[in-house]
């Protein structure tokens, strides 16, 4: 691991890019060359580089909900992503040749650990945790959604944010070669989000890295997203290559598009509209045609966990 | 058989029936016999009928100018038809709404017809749409006489609504909404080009005559 102040180096000057992307092939052969016969093939990565493969050791979590999952269908045909086109489907049908690995992770700003990451160092010191989340969209509709991730809160305190950081920044890959959607512009380019240090380490928000079980798909935001489960669904920034720790109230794409309709906050609240829609209730995809839509509730059921970071804020106009 | 007994006889019904293959479509794939409506089948149905009833109101638009260039006179035999498929596309989108999205729950209506802006302008272009078709058969033209024409002028402000209701409720990538507000600007532009030069030609015929006398 790589633990350096500020990260001006880049992985290619570390590493070969021949020797960087053939790691996992040589520690597959170190491993078979040590003939260890009790470890099992999958011990090489936490997130195998094999699309639909199965993470190992995911321990359950008791914030999970016992409503019925959407199907794996569902989740991973009816996506925003931007990245990868504006339409619902787009993203499942252009992200289907993007391959998200080799990948790394820039930690900068007001903390103790900062530097280049790779993906398997990031995650490895952190436990996998199934979450069956609620996700309510901006756009009125919502799924149930079985992440498989680790605690952001566990994160930021591993990086050690100093007293100066109030805010943890993320931004996506921002990469026109691969993504498709990035060529035709329609947001500001890299895809940007952030919460507040205490939204941060509180024990809901993860950083996903699989579904089902399995490797997160590259249109659900593959390899790592973030999920705020109390928030609108597009706090949870996808394809993460970047996470600062900020003193200053970080800019959020959403936000800079449209700052009337959709606020840094975006917590979700029934009592507050959409300028252009209505708030106050869902549609949940997978219902069937004739469901009506239900009532949304305030931070998406996650009140108990979370609104007391949001006393004394005026949630009508910090939105 | 001359070409209006061709047009009657066979184009018409053949038409009529390619008119309604999307509207069929919708059936079909909500079976998936045909594809599928997706993970949120009502916005798929709604989208689809709205996107079909604003292609409609651009057809039928385009049958004058079309007509003008070509010189196909049995074009405008459409006209009525394409206006009237316009309008029963707008009817099941709304229909749709009402219905699937909604679920009838009446307060909700209300609210969403008052306070969403771009549901009030929906609204309103279904209202006229359907004065339009309410007085669209041959005895109401004559009933009307002259005020039928200027009735049915209020097409143009049908359209207007029509992609500014698209627009307005699209998130962020205006593209799809842009293109149909280009081909309706290209649509209405001809006509001002049309009129313009149809009176200056008058003008033109007005000051012969007295040269001629």
């Amino acid at each position: 691991m790589l633990i350096r102040k500020q990260a001006d180096i880049r992985p290619s000057e570390i590493t070969s890019e021949k020797n960087y992307l053939n790691r996992r092939a040589f520690i597959r052969a170190g491993a078979l060359f040590g003939g260890s016969i009790l470890a099992p093939p999958a011990i090489s990565a936490v997130v195998p580089d094999e699309r639909g493969a199965r993470l190992a050791k995911v321990r359950k979590s008791s914030f999970s909900t016992d409503e019925a999952a959407n199907s794996f269908e569902d989740i991973t045909t009816y996506n925003n992503y931007y990245e990868f086109g504006t339409g619902k489907g787009d993203p499942y049908r252009n992200a289907q040749d993007f391959d998200p690995l080799p990948w790394t992770i820039e930690v900068e700003g007001h903390a103790e650990k900062t530097g280049t990451f790779d993906l398997e160092d990031f995650i490895k010191p952190f436990d996998l945790e199934e979450r069956i989340y609620r996700m309510r969209c901006v756009e009125a509709w919502s799924m149930v959604i079985p992440w498989v991730g680790i605690s952001l809160a566990d994160v930021v305190k591993h990086f050690k944010p100093t007293s100066k950081a109030k805010y943890v920044a993320f931004e996506t890959l921002n990469d026109r070669k691969r993504m498709p959607g990035v060529r035709r512009g329609s947001l500001d380019w890299p895809y940007r989000e952030g919460l507040t240090i205490a939204e941060a380490v509180n024990p809901l928000p993860i950083l996903a890295v699989g579904l089902y079980g399995q490797v997160l798909p590259n249109q659900n935001g593959a390899p790592i997203r973030l999920v705020v489960p109390w928030k609108y669904g597009f706090k949870g920034i996808k394809g993460i290559v970047r996470m600062r720790f900020t003193e200053k109230q970080p800019e959020t794409s959403w936000n800079m598009a449209q700052p009337r309709e959709y606020g840094f906050y975006a917590n979700v609240n029934p009592n507050v509209d959409h300028p252009r829609w209505s708030q106050a209730r869902e549609r949940r995809i997978g219902a069937g045609i004739f469901a009506s839509k239900q009532p949304t509730l305030m931070f998406n059921g996650y009140g108990e966990e979370v609104a007391h970071l949001y006393k004394g804020l005026d949630l009508r106009r910090n939105y | 058989m001359d070409t209006l007994t061709q047009v009657r006889r066979i184009w018409k019904p053949v038409v009529f029936l390619l008119c309604l293959v999307p509207a069929l479509l919708v059936v079909t794939d909500a079976f998936e016999l045909t594809g599928r409506l997706g993970a949120n089948p009502i916005e798929e149905i709604q989208d689809r009928f709205g996107i079909w009833a604003l292609r409609f109101i651009m057809v039928t638009l385009a049958v004058t100018p079309l007509r003008r260039i070509t010189g196909w006179n049995w074009l405008a035999r459409f006209r009525r038809m394409f206006g009237l498929f316009a309008f029963f596309y707008v009817l099941m989108h709304f229909l749709s709404w009402l219905i699937l999205d909604q679920g009838i729950l009446l307060s909700a209506i209300l609210e969403d017809i008052v306070e969403r802006p771009f549901i009030t302008i929906g609204f309103i272009a279904l209202l006229l749409l359907t004065a339009l078709a309410a007085t669209s058969t041959n005895a109401m033209r004559q009933r009307l006489g002259r005020r039928w024409q200027t009735l049915h002028y209020a097409v143009y402000l049908i359209a207007m609504l029509g992609v500014w209701h698209y627009w307005w409720q699209v998130k962020q990538d205006i593209r799809e909404p842009l293109m149909y507000a280009i081909i309706l600007a290209a649509l209405l532009g001809a006509r001002i080009i049309w009129s313009r030069a149809h009176k200056k030609k008058r003008r033109r015929a007005a000051h012969q005559i007295p040269q001629q006398s």
